[in-house]
């Protein structure tokens, strides 16, 4: 196992590598640059422009530019946003955590209802529950996430009143952040009403995010379990008796998860993409709306080391998927 | 250690909150993050509602809800006779306020001016390259590098500007946001500790609020600053609740989430306005939108051809069209709200019949062109490609080829002002300072050909008058410049002027004390709420 491990994590430096190269050029083949947006319709002299440049660092060969930023990447220095003049590992570990706890209750809530629904629609294969079910997942996996959040936050919020529209917690609540979790800095804080007021304001943007993995988790679980409850070994098993329950939850499904797993561990891609939209729709502080905001503002350095910095974590979380298979399906040795 | 330090700290700043109650606080649904809160680095408006306009003051100020100047920190000025000295009076017994984060030992004196303005020109000051890429952006957009000579200490509470020529507009720059006054005590402290970037992050200065905290992309707390020197502020505390999605920011006013939003979307105003709970504040906007013909290239270089063309677009259908009727149809190239905008100037009237016989007089047949249509929405106009659509129809009819382009909004930007380019471009601008000068001659100057002067029109008589102009003090013989000015523009006609359009800010009905700001500003002195 360590042997593989090791193996994999030899496999992700040419991909880092490969990365920053992807990162770097991509923001730099946008048109247009950070200087010039800086002074919007006043237009700034060409002398002026290049003495901007000049200090940013940008006038250089754009190769030397890129082994500069390499070099200071191996000391662990991310850059300071070309706009804010913040340090962008700094910004990345704050905002980091917001997105991190919306990714993960999505993909929780995603995964509790999505596997279910997904192993009911393979039981009841052709009937109308199935059909229902997986109708559902495909309106959810067509549905543009920003059409859907406005439509909740204006069904839900303004017209129930049930959920607040936006942000992470109400602006009455303010303490220190201490992990970066909301839910679990507002337990931390002891504030009364603190923890219910984050969970309240998780609600929407968790089903807004969750909304296409929970489609493609259970269109994916229906099809892994059709396949598996064809196999001679389910046969056997309920010829010899056995029930329902025991058949479907423990022989079948099992087998059923490794390919649900791995399409679990790509939902994570999906997600961070996901996050994007769902951030600025919701206010919510995440590095989806840090990021957007830089591409549109060229802020170079925002741009390409949130990206090193993303790819890193995707990177990390294959590489946990991949391990956990050998523990799902003990067949698989490494 | 230094996390102790910072739980220590943040624990303090809970229990300060805490104690002010939650009771008198007024929650502004900002519509973007802060690029920083040192209000000299930056040009956005988002930047200077968070810095300038509530933890800063400057020397001058902009009047609640107007252009006009009024005493901020200096209490008096004079100018010198012919214009090239402004001596500043500063108002005794300031104090700067008392943060989490630094006690001032002493009152805003001279030393807390000449700081302020020295480190945004002065190559060896410490302090003008204090963060990366420091550019001080509109320090050297108005032309300050090149204006002033020299700021000197005359006593403890004078201060002295010597500039190298007159220029009127000096006084108004003078209330922009990058004029706001910084403490140079509370910089010394950063500059020996060795933290000189947090000038940027922990903003101190003379004005109403106090800066708390910044959430980063969430929100942004702020006190009342108890010692504020024109008396405390009525409510206790201000928190700008970041929300940049328009739609997002009207349905959190309508749930009580917020009390205070900016730029509602054109669509959202009138259900905005039949909400009960809710008051919906309009002014026309300090700004205008226009076409403007690239002067230089034939057939464009004729003023006749100009005003056909003008003639040939129904101005009125683009307002309903593209703003729904939350604009005006603009006839000069300032707005209304301007002093020395001149209301006699008579628009050229919309008759395609005499548009296409000026033409043909003209000697121009069969005229292909290109508009150049912004990618961006902004505040002067709202969709670009829907008016170029309009008057591409409009063109049409008068046997007008137009073909649309639009470029990336940075490229557009920098493209649109070469003097070889190919086509009108749509563009606009939002006044900085309320002085005519701001639009007359930062965008139709002979300086600006090149630049910002995107019709590259260069009127001797037009810009000989923005000299005169420029050289007094006395606001009736501009104003008389100025309104010459308009009349040779409109008979010149290097742009077609389209809109100037609305601005709305849509707030609670327990809100009272919000005014409108001309300047686009959105400042909370002065602002109460009902508990």
């Amino acid at each position: 196992m360590l042997r593989f491990i090791f193996g994999r994590l030899a496999v992700l430096i040419p991909t880092f590598v490969g990365v920053s190269i992807i990162a770097f050029s991509f923001i730099r083949l946008l048109p247009g640059d950070p200087v010039m947006l800086m002074s919007g319709e006043r237009v700034m002299s060409p002398e002026r422009h290049a003495q901007l440049m000049a200090d940013l660092g940008l006038d250089r060969p754009i190769y030397i530019q890129y082994f500069d930023y390499l070099l200071n990447l191996l000391q662990g220095d991310f850059g300071s946003s070309i706009v804010t003049k913040r340090a962008v590992l700094a910004d990345f570990l704050q905002l980091f955590p917001a997105t991190v706890e919306l990714s993960l209750c999505a993909i929780i809530l995603a995964v509790c209802l999505g596997v279910p629904a997904g192993v009911l629609a393979a039981v009841k294969r052709g009937t109308w529950l199935d059909q229902t079910l997986m109708g559902t997942a495909l309106v959810g996996y067509s549905m543009p996430i920003f059409w859907w959040g406005l439509l909740l936050v204006i069904f839900f919020s303004g017209y129930l009143g049930w959920t607040p529209v936006s942000g992470r917690i109400s602006l009455m609540y303010f303490f220190p952040q201490v992990t970066g979790f909301m839910l679990i800095d507002s337990l931390i804080s002891g504030q009364a009403g603190a923890f219910r007021s984050a969970v309240t304001y998780l609600i929407l943007p968790t089903i807004v995010l969750a909304t296409i993995p929970l489609a493609v988790i259970a269109r994916q679980t229906r099809s892994a379990m059709l396949e598996v409850l064809g196999e001679d070994y389910v046969r056997t098993a309920r010829s010899k008796g056995l029930s329902p329950f025991r058949v479907i939850g423990i022989h079948a499904l099992r087998n059923a998860l490794i390919p649900v797993v791995t399409t679990i561990g790509l939902q994570v891609g999906v997600l961070l993409a996901g996050a994007i939209l769902t951030e600025t729709i919701f206010s919510w502080p995440g590095i989806g709306k840090w990021m957007v905001d830089s591409v549109f503002k060229r802020d170079y350095q925002v741009v390409q080391g949130g990206l090193m910095l993303i790819a890193a974590v995707i990177m990390v979380v294959n590489l946990i998927v991949d391990v956990l298979y050998g523990f799902i399906n003990p067949r698989i040795r490494y | 250690m230094k996390k102790l330090s910072t739980l220590l700290a943040a624990t303090a700043i809970v229990t300060l909150m805490a104690g002010s109650a939650w009771s008198k606080t007024l929650v502004y649904c900002s519509e973007a993050s802060p690029e920083g809160f040192d209000p000299g680095l930056y040009t956005g408006g988002q930047t200077f509602d968070a810095s300038s306009r509530t933890v800063y003051n400057r020397l001058v100020e902009f009047k609640h809800g107007s252009t006009e100047l009024e005493p901020g920190l200096a209490e008096s000025y004079e100018v010198s006779s012919d214009g090239t000295e402004y001596t500043f009076k500063l108002r005794p017994g300031v104090k700067f306020q008392t943060t989490e984060f630094f006690t001032p030992t002493r009152e805003l004196n001279a030393d807390d001016v000449i700081f302020s303005f020295e480190r945004q020109y002065k190559a060896d000051n410490p302090w003008n390259k204090y963060v990366a890429g420091a550019s001080w952006e509109y320090f050297s957009g108005m032309g300050f590098p090149d204006l002033i000579d020299s700021i000197t200490k005359v006593d403890d509470l004078t201060v002295k500007f010597k500039l190298k020529r007159a220029e009127a507009p000096f006084l108004a720059n003078l209330g922009m946001d990058f004029a706001s006054i910084l403490s140079k005590e509370y910089a010394d402290k950063l500059a020996a500790d060795g933290k000189m970037e947090l000038m940027n992050q922990q903003p101190l200065g003379t004005g109403p609020f106090t800066f708390v905290a910044y959430q980063t992309d969430a929100a942004i707390r702020y006190k009342a600053n108890p010692d504020y020197w024109a008396g405390k502020e009525k409510i206790d505390d201000l928190v700008f609740a970041i929300t940049t999605d328009a739609a997002i920011r009207a349905q959190k006013l309508k749930a009580g989430e917020c009390h205070v939003m900016p730029y509602p979307n054109a669509a959202d105003v009138a259900e905005l306005k039949k909400d009960e709970n809710l008051t919906v504040l309009e002014q026309e906007g300090l700004n205008v939108s226009y076409l403007a013909y690239n002067t230089l290239v034939p057939p464009f270089d004729k003023p006749e051809v100009r005003k056909a063309l003008n003639m040939a677009v129904n101005k009125q259908a683009i307002v309903d069209a593209v703003f729904q009727g939350a604009a005006k149809v603009a006839k000069n190239p300032i707005p209304p709200t301007m002093w020395s905008y001149n209301d006699a100037v008579e628009d050229d009237k919309y008759d395609p019949e005499a548009a296409k016989k000026m033409l043909e007089e003209a000697g121009v047949k069969d005229l292909k062109m290109k508009i150049w249509a912004m990618p961006v929405a902004r505040p002067y106009m709202l969709n670009a490609r829907r008016a170029a659509e309009l008057m591409q129809a409009d063109l049409a009819a008068i046997g007008v080829t137009a073909e649309i382009v639009s470029y990336e909004w940075a490229e557009y930007l920098k493209l649109s002002s070469a003097k070889d380019r190919d086509g009108a471009a749509i563009l606009g601008w939002t006044g900085d300072n309320g002085d005519p000068d701001n639009f007359l001659d930062t965008l139709l100057g002979c300086d600006a050909v090149g630049g910002n002067n995107r019709a590259q029109w260069c009127n001797k008589e037009f810009d000989d008058l923005m000299t005169k102009a420029k050289a007094t003090a006395d606001v009736a013989e501009r104003t008389k410049y100025y309104e010459e000015a308009q009349v040779i523009f409109k008979k010149e006609a290097p742009w077609n002027t389209l809109d100037h359009s609305l601005v709305f800010v849509p707030l609670s009905k327990k809100v009272s004390g919000f005014v409108m700001d001309p300047l686009g500003i959105h400042r909370f002195n002065g602002v109460d709420i009902a508990e």
